[in-house]
Parts: C-alpha cells; structure tokens; sequence
C-alpha cells in the first residue's frame, strides 16, 4: 500500500522563555509510517507526547529536526520545512485533524460549521449543507439543532459536530485526538463505523483512543510511545 | 507571486525607532495578522504599507491586476489616491474618519461607486441597498445619516463603504475595537465570511489575539518596531517560539 505519512527522526522539545529559558524535551527519534487504508492508534501513559506528536503531523507544533513527509497532490511534502501556504493547501487538501474541543466560531449554525469545509473546497452551499445534514444525522444530532450556534451544546454534542466537521472532505490522512472522550455507546459504534468507512475508502488515519473497545475496533497497529529518555 | 511586499522597512520618530528592518508580504486572498501591544509599530507599519506614511529606508511593491509592479512610495499622489479608491480599501477603528457624517447611510456606499465614474442612480441605489443589506443594515435605514447609528452599525457601514469598490486589498486597524462583546462578534463573522467569499486579501491590525486567531491566515508579531516571529496564526500562538510571543500568549485570560 502507498504509505501517505512517514516521520523520519522527528524531534519536538518546548522552550520556556518565562521560565528562565526551562527545555523540555517531548520527542526524539521518531519513525512512524501510515499506509492508505490502514488506522495506527498511539499508546502510551499520559505525558510521554502523543498529543504533541499529533499536532507536529498537523504542522501546528514545530518540529526541531526530522522530517514529516506527506503525500501530497502526488508529490511529497515535508511538512516540517513547508512554508505556512503550502501547509495550508495541505491541510485543505490532504490532511484532516478532529481535535478534542470543537473552536466555536461565534453565530455560526452547526450545519454551517460542518458545511465550510465543501464550501471552502468550491461546493455550492445547497449541495454542501445537504452533506452536512446527513452526516450530522449520522452522528445522531437532531436536525432541530442544525440551525444552532454550537456554543450552547453539550460536550458530547460539540464533539460529534467536530467529527463531521473532520470527516466531511473525505481527506486521504485524518488524524483523530480523542474520537470518542465523551461519547456514549451507541454514538462510539457510529464513530467506530465511520473510521471503517474511511479506512475502506483508503483513508491513513493516526489516532489517540484511551477506550480500549474503540481502540481494538479501530486499530491495524499500535505505534508504542515511551517517556523521554534524557540522553545524560 | 505577492500582491504586497514590504523589503528592509525603517522609520524613526525623533530618535524613536518604529519600524526597524521590516519585511512583509502578503499573497492574494490572504489574511495577515499584526499583533503586538501600543507603541509596537503596528498601526506604523499599516500606514506605511499602504503608502500614507513614508519611510525612511527600503520600499513596498504593490502588483496591480495587469500584473504590473509599483513601487507605493514612488507613485505620484493622484495615481496612489486612485489605488485607494478603488483596488484598495482602508478600514478605520473610528469609522466616523472613513465616513460622511453630513452624508445618508446609502450616500456614503454610493460615493466610492461614483468617484470610480458610475453615474446611473437607479444602479448606485440599488448597489447600496445590495451591500446594506450584506452588512446587515435594514434597508429602510438607507436614507437616514450615520450619526442615526451605534457603534456596531456605523462600522459595518464603514464595511460595506470600504468593499462596494470590489477591492483586492484591504487595511484594517482595529476593526472591533471600542465595540461590546456581542457586536464584536457579529462584525468578526461579518468580516470572515465576506473576505473569504470575495478573496480578498487584508493586512489587519490588532492587539486582541483572538481576533487574529479567528481571522487571519498567517500572523505577525511585532514589539519595539521589530517583527520578532512570523508564521501559521495557529503555529505561532499554540506553539510561540520568541519570548515577547510566549509572554503575549500567556497573558491572555480565556473565558
């Protein structure tokens, strides 16, 4: 299978200048390869970087060194040396990221937050809303709350319009923090059905997934994180 | 190719520096962000990119629809007044600088249509009614004059006044300043959504990180006239690499 996402010695540490110039180093030397169709769930205890390592794929961290290759429009790009445009057109094209809390834009309806992405991608807004629709009604959000700002819904409900709004474009590399944190058992099976789905259409998916049911329905393979090892 | 670059800016005040060694561009349909507190040089630098401000060294290139290049500081007056009036845009943070208060609400969309030669009422009417409307102004308003109007609404007014033109660039300076919470809101999806449908490119000044966050493509974050770090709005804020960022970030209060 093509690999779509491949990490060659990726490193991330953070500088804190507010706190004497303090490092702390979160990643090194990591190899992590994603092949169309396959889902990879990363496992570790708390803190040893899963949640970075997802937001340097995204490109939202900054790498150190390494190399984040995507495939890209048929062509690979490093993601750690793309310029913003670039990771742009990468994000919008490529690579999906549903993140764990939904960034509410103000007096934005549900259907339209899930809807932008298609419109962003020159869909007409009839054709993109009845995507939205349908989707949302997947994911069992009442079509009364269709037409309502999201800041108001539940976590559990703000999460699920999050999921459509990531799995709306059908992107080949989706990246899923915490899919299911705060949904109940018959929308966790609507989320396990959607990633199958998306793997069946040839979708690379890497995940973060503590629930140990959703992850054995997910996974192809787990990618095993440890804690920093200080080099000294 | 950039539709603004800004190369080796400098500008001093009497000894003061305000803008030291500066470079920016700006691609079409691109929102730049520029952050920093007061005295930073933000509002500076947007008066010297779009050309009322000169500096004392380096220059900005301005590429026209023809793609032609100009250089803003070299154009002579009546062609950069032109530029002003119709490929470009320039959104006040006190719209009373951009409006007619003498003027009705419908007048003062309809003006920037006529100094770009319309003549024909019945369309120049029916162009501000068209915009009102964008801007969410109730169209039985169009005959009344600005000093009728709130905050909020005077500044739309300045929006629709600013974009009937069609321009490809526009400067905004504190767009949202001075303005509650909720109509603060309003004006931001306002603005998102109609520089996206239209792509048009802005340079947008601003000390509200949220604000930058909402809007704009890319962000620049400048202290004592310098821009210290440049980036994905998002890389830069989730992941600030120069201490002035990392400070400004973190001295943010989220509700």
């Amino acid at each position: 299978m093509t690999v779509m996402l491949r990490t060659k010695a990726l490193a991330k540490s953070f500088t804190l200048h507010l706190r004497d110039g303090l490092v702390l180093p979160v990643l090194s030397g990591i190899d992590l390869a994603v092949s169309a169709g396959e889902c990879v769930v990363l496992t570790g205890p708390s803190g040893t970087g899963k949640s970075t390592l997802m937001r340097s794929l995204y490109g939202n961290y900054r790498a150190d060194s390494g190399a984040i290759l995507i495939r890209h429009r048929g062509e690979t790009v490093d993601l750690a040396l793309a310029d913003p445009r670039t990771i742009l057109d990468v994000r919008h094209e490529t690579l999906g990221y549903v993140s764990q809390f939904l960034r509410v834009v103000p007096r934005v309806s549900a259907l339209d937050v899930v809807a932008e992405v298609l419109l962003a991608r020159g869909l007409d807004q009839a054709a993109a809303r009845d995507t939205a629709r349908a989707l949302l009604l997947r994911l069992n959000i009442p079509a009364r709350l269709h037409a309502i700002p999201p800041a108001t819904f539940s976590g559990g409900e703000q999460q699920r319009v999050n999921l459509a709004r990531g799995f709306i474009a059908g992107h080949p590399i989706l990246l899923l923090d915490e899919p299911t944190a705060s949904l109940d058992a018959e929308n966790r099976a609507v989320v396990i059905g959607m990633v199958r789905d998306a793997k069946a259409a040839g979708t690379a998916i890497v995940a973060i997934c503590h629930d140990a049911d959703v992850r054995d329905a997910i996974a192809d393979r787990l990618f095993s994180m440890t804690p920093f090892q200080d080099a000294a | 190719m950039t539709l603004l670059s800004g190369r080796g800016l400098n500008l001093d005040f009497g000894g003061i520096t305000a803008l030291a060694d500066v470079d920016v561009d700006l691609w079409p349909g691109e929102m730049l962000a520029i952050v920093g507190e007061s005295g930073s040089g933000k509002t500076t630098l947007l008066n010297v990119l779009s050309g009322r401000l000169a500096p004392d060294a380096g220059v900005v290139w301005y590429r026209d629809p023809n793609d032609h290049r100009h250089d803003v500081h070299a154009m002579p007056a009546p062609a950069l007044r032109t530029l002003h009036r119709s490929d470009w845009g320039f959104v006040h943070q006190d719209p009373r600088q951009n409006l007619r208060m003498a003027v009705s609400a419908g007048g003062n969309v309809g003006e920037r249509l006529m100094a770009q030669g319309a003549r024909h009422y019945g369309d120049i009417r029916g162009a501000a009614l068209d915009w009102l409307a964008q801007v969410e102004i109730d169209a039985n308003r169009i005959d009344d004059l600005p000093r009728t109007f709130s905050g909020g609404m005077l500044q739309r007014l300045q929006i629709a006044r600013t974009l009937v033109t069609h321009p490809r660039l526009v400067f905004m300076d504190e767009p949202t300043g001075g303005l509650d919470v909720s109509v603060q809101a309003r004006l931001l999806d306002l603005i998102r959504s109609l520089v996206a449908r239209l792509r048009i490119a802005v340079v947008l000044v601003t000390h509200d990180i949220a604000v930058a966050r909402l809007l704009a493509h890319r962000i620049a974050v400048m202290q004592r006239g310098r821009i210290v770090e440049t980036g994905l709005t998002d890389q830069v804020l989730d992941d600030p690499r120069h201490p002035y960022t990392q400070l400004l970030v973190s001295s943010v209060l989220s509700a």
